[in-house]
Formats: structure tokens, sequence, C-alpha cells
């Protein structure tokens, strides 16, 4: 059965406006993704027939609210292999997700000087920062994976980064600028050879990859709904119910508690213990018909039309004279998010030459500074696919490339 | 295409070839900006005369070409025509087009008159000229209140 990208496009309303009187070609579902109508109706029949707070209503529509957010939780749940519902925490997105973390499983282990955090340079500054934080607070010592020339990971020196002294290991399963799918078998083995924490960015993979948690071989992931068709200010944690049950809590305030005196307080179980205030209750429904949304079409069959795409966009960008794809060169081992440099020309003016065509990249450090120092460039431009995504809007940006040379020849 | 008010021939000319690029000695004051958005860097130098100002940076079109024009529009000006250019540049830049520019005081600098338009680019234009005010007063020299530069 092919995929049939061009019915896939029907569902999302944005793909019938022009940008600078040319189609829209959107091109950087890697920042956010676009969404369908399954999902904004969904939203908006929420907020128009069912609106009341959730966990705290006796009434019917805080009951049917509450039955509404839970039920997206146990589809996301399945969605990514998750042994039940309760392993699913919300947050606001996957950088609250880590900072839940990097507060909460800190706290847990009692970090210290002496203890070691290793993440990699592969991360976005969402995996970065908490962990310098966390370092800052405890003495503990940050160490990092460095990347290979190729764009992946540099496991070489796996067994002298990861020792006893490692607490918590944090890396990013798919880069949000290299493209790279990261293999994490060796790095999960290692981990739990020496007892330390296995935390996965799955930003950029849970949206394009199938996923089962069970088989991943982490203890924790965080991903953000706006990747995945769904809203702003959703994510998710997923966290072995073994391990969420011994985190302390990282927000205080209502719905994360069991009791409350004035002198102490007990807290609720997880996924409860981690949700402090009212949630974003009309987006975590709207990321459960995402997930609906997707799963109708199977994750299997949008990975491999992304790989598609991707076969494409990498032969055609190495068609272009001048321009040095960052990331792996097939698509062996990476996903549909491709970045590369314009000989000559900053990315900023290459972003800005394609959006007068219409074509949407990003361009700048992708919040990786890190990558780009890897490969000694300041900034890049990437171009990101989705499920959406056509050859067509390949053409369009390789020509919108020509055209860049020609404004800066 | 709708670029044209936004890469002026002056602009490419100036990224193309630009003038006083380089770090020089001697120097009284010296700041380094970065765009934290963009990641686009620059570092200016500057004498407490003004005779010479110099500048290096990584960056885009626009904020290399706005290097260019801020050094051959104020190097050797004095204090109070220094200001009186920072003054309009940073004023044109924050007009959203709505600003016809002067060119007795801004000379190649009315090119960016369409920079303004583009709000995304309009802290790349600036770029140079904020590390320049803080070098000038790293030097002593106090090039005046300009608007405040919102990101
Ligand atoms: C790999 C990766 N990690 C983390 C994030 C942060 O996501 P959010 O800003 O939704 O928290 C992103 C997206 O920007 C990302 O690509």
């Amino acid at each position: 059965m092919s995929f049939d990208v061009a019915r896939v496009r029907k569902d999302f309303p944005i793909f019938d406006r022009e940008v600078n009187g040319y189609p829209l070609v959107y091109l950087d579902s890697a920042n956010t993704s676009q969404k369908p109508v399954q999902v904004l109706d969904v939203m908006r029949a929420h907020q128009e027939r069912y609106n009341g707070n959730v966990s705290r209503s006796v009434h019917t529509l805080g009951t049917e609210s509450t039955e509404a957010y839970e039920g997206a939780r146990a589809r996301i749940a399945s969605f990514i292999g998750a042994a039940s519902p309760d392993e699913v925490v919300f947050t606001k997105n996957s950088t609250e997700a880590i900072n839940l973390v990097a507060h909460s499983a800190g706290q847990m282990l009692r970090l210290g000087p002496g203890d070691e955090i290793v993440i990699s340079e592969m991360e976005h500054h969402s995996n970065i920062v908490p962990w310098q934080l966390l370092c800052e607070r405890t003495g503990a010592t940050l160490r990092w994976f460095g990347i290979t020339d190729e764009g992946r990971l540099d496991e070489s020196q796996l067994d002298s980064l990861i020792t006893s002294r490692t607490k918590i290991v944090s890396v990013v399963h798919m880069s949000n600028v290299l493209g790279t799918i990261n293999d994490v078998s060796r790095i999960s083995a290692r981990a739990r050879e020496v007892g330390a924490l296995l935390m996965l960015d799955c930003s950029q993979s849970v949206p394009h990859l199938p996923m089962d948690v069970r088989s991943l071989g982490a203890d924790l992931i965080a991903f953000t709904g706006h990747k995945m068709l769904g809203p702003t200010g959703i994510g998710v944690l997923w966290g072995r119910f073994d391990l969420l049950a011994q985190l302390p809590p990282f927000l205080g305030g209502g719905s994360m508690i069991e009791t409350v005196t004035m002198t102490g307080t007990t807290y609720a179980a997880p996924p409860a213990r981690f949700e402090a205030g009212t949630p974003p209750i009309t987006e975590a429904i709207g990321l459960g018909a995402a997930v609906d949304y997707l799963t109708g079409l199977g994750m299997e069959a949008i990975h491999q039309h992304e790989q598609d795409i991707t076969r494409y966009a990498l032969e055609q960008l190495t068609a272009v004279p001048g321009v040095r794809i960052y990331g792996p060169a097939s698509v062996e081992g990476r996903g549909g998010t491709v970045s590369f440099g314009v000989d000559g020309v900053h990315p900023h003016d290459v972003g800005q030459v394609l959006d007068a065509l219409g074509v949407e990249v990003r361009v700048g450090h992708h919040c990786a500074r890190p990558v780009c120092s890897r490969f000694g460039v300041p900034a890049m431009t990437r171009a990101s696919f989705y499920l959406y995504t056509t050859t067509d809007e390949i053409d369009a940006l390789a020509r919108g490339l020509d055209q860049v040379r020609k404004v800066f020849g | 295409m709708m670029l044209d008010g936004l890469y002026q021939e002056i602009i490419l000319d100036h990224y193309k070839n630009p003038h006083g690029r380089g770090l020089r000695d001697p120097f009284d004051g010296e700041a380094h900006h970065v765009n934290p958005t963009c990641g686009d860097e620059i570092t200016v130098r500057v004498t407490s005369d003004l005779t010479d100002i110099s500048y290096d940076g990584l960056g885009c079109s626009i904020s290399q070409a706005s290097a260019s024009v801020l050094h051959e529009l104020v190097q050797g000006k004095d204090p109070a025509a220094a200001a009186e250019i920072h003054h309009a540049f940073v004023e044109l830049m924050q007009s959203r087009g709505q600003i016809e520019p002067d060119e007795e005081v801004l000379g190649d600098g009315i090119a960016f008159a369409g920079v303004a338009k583009f709000p995304a680019r309009v802290k790349c234009a600036l770029l140079p000229w904020m590390a320049f005010k803080d070098a000038a007063a790293r030097a002593g020299v106090d090039v005046g209140a300009s608007p405040e530069v919102k990101a």
C-alpha cells in the first residue's frame, strides 16, 4: 500500500495558503508541525461543549473533561508502548519534562561533588542547560559524548565516559540538526551496567518513528506535542512506573497532593504527583487526537514516506553546486531533517531568499549551538520533513537554492 | 521578487567588499556582541578619537554590510556627529519603514531603509551599531542615548 500524501495534505488547512505570492512550502516541521483538522476540530469541540476543570468536580462537565483528558493519556501511552497510562506525565513541552527530571532525579539521587551526568554535544539546548544548572546546584560534573565527522555520536570512549560515577545519562534520540537517529543500545547497556539512569530526548523521534518504550532501553523519555501534529503547550514525560514512584515532586500545588495540612503534605502517586495545577486540558486532548491521526496512518508508513522524501532530498541537495550537507549522507540511521550550508552565503540570507519564494526553512543554530560549533559554522540552514512533505516541495527548495546563488553569486 | 527592498545593490556591495574590516591596534575600547537567536557575532574596536573603527565578525549579509557602512560613516567623526549618525541609524531601523532616511546624515546607510520592514532582520543590521556604542563607551566616548533596542 502506498502512502497517499495528497490525501494527507487535504487534512491540513494551512496548505491552502500562500506565502509571498507562492504556494506554502513548509519545510520546518522539526521546529513545529502543522495541524490537521482532526486535531483542530477536537480541540474546538472540547472548548465549546465539554469544558470543565479536570479531577476536581463531581459535575457532568468536569467528569466529561476528566474522561477526555485521561483518555488522551491512555492513547498516548499505548502509542509509545507504555506499560500503563500512569507512566505518562503531561508537561508543558519537552523542555519542562527534562527540567522536571533534572530537579526530581537530582534530588532523589542526592547528587553531589564526584557524581557525573553524561550528555552529548548533539543536544538541543533544552537537554544541556537543565543539566548544567543541576551541576551548578549540586557540584556534580557534566561530561559529554562528542560527534563524529559523519554526524553520529562518538561512542569510542563509552566505557571511560560512563562509569560508576555516572548517575544520569541523557542523550538525544534523533538530532534536530543532523537528523541522526542514535542507536542507543550500547549506551543503554553501559548505563545499566553502572547503575545510571538513562533519559532520552525523543522530541524528534516520537513524532516520526514507531516507538516502543519497553524495548527502547531508556528509563525516561521526553517529547513535545507541537512537533507531532498536536498543539503547543503540551508535552510528555514518560518514565518506568517504579522509577516515577520514587521521584519527589517538581512543582507543588493543586492536584499533586494526597493530603495537605499546615505542617506538611503528602503527595499523590504518579502521574498526578508531577501535574501541579490545572493542566493544559484542551491541549492534552488535542495531542490525543494527534496520536489517533498518526496511528490511523501508521507510524511505519509515515516513517517509510519520510525515508523516501529524505532520500530524494539528499540527492537533490547534493546536486546543487556549493551545498554542503551536515550529518549522515544516506538515509540509513537518519530521519527527515537535513541541515546544510550554501558556500559563501550566510544561512539568514539563504532563509530570506527562500521565504520570498514561499519556502519556509529554519536558519540559525537551531537551539543546538554546540552542534554548529562542532562543524565550525555559526549557523546552518535546515529543511525538515513530515508526513505531508512532497517531492515537489523538495524541488521548490532546490530551485530556491539556485535563486540564492543568483542573488549572492 | 519582493526581496529587492532588502538586498539593495549597495548592501550587497558592502557585503562583498567590506570597508575597514579586520581588527586593528591600537584601540581604546572593544566590545563583542552576539545575536543569541542566530549566533552571529561581531567584535568592534575604537580609538578614543574615533580615527579608527575596526571590526571582525561572522554574520549574514545584512550585519556584515551594516558594519562596513558603520565604518564608512562614523570613522573620523567627532563624538557629536557620531552620536547623530548613530541615533539616525537606530531610529531608521526601528521605523518599520515609516521614516524617510536623510542621505546627508546616513550616506549608504539609507539602503537599510528596506531592512526595517523585515522585523526578523532588524537585529542583524543593529548588531554592529550596538557593539560600536559599547566599544565607544569603553573608550570614553559617549555616542548618546540611542532609542532602546527591543528584541
Ligand atoms: C531535540 C529537541 N529537544 C528538545 C526540544 C524542545 O522542545 P520544546 O521547545 O517543545 O520544549 C526540541 C525542539 O525544539 C528538539 O528538537
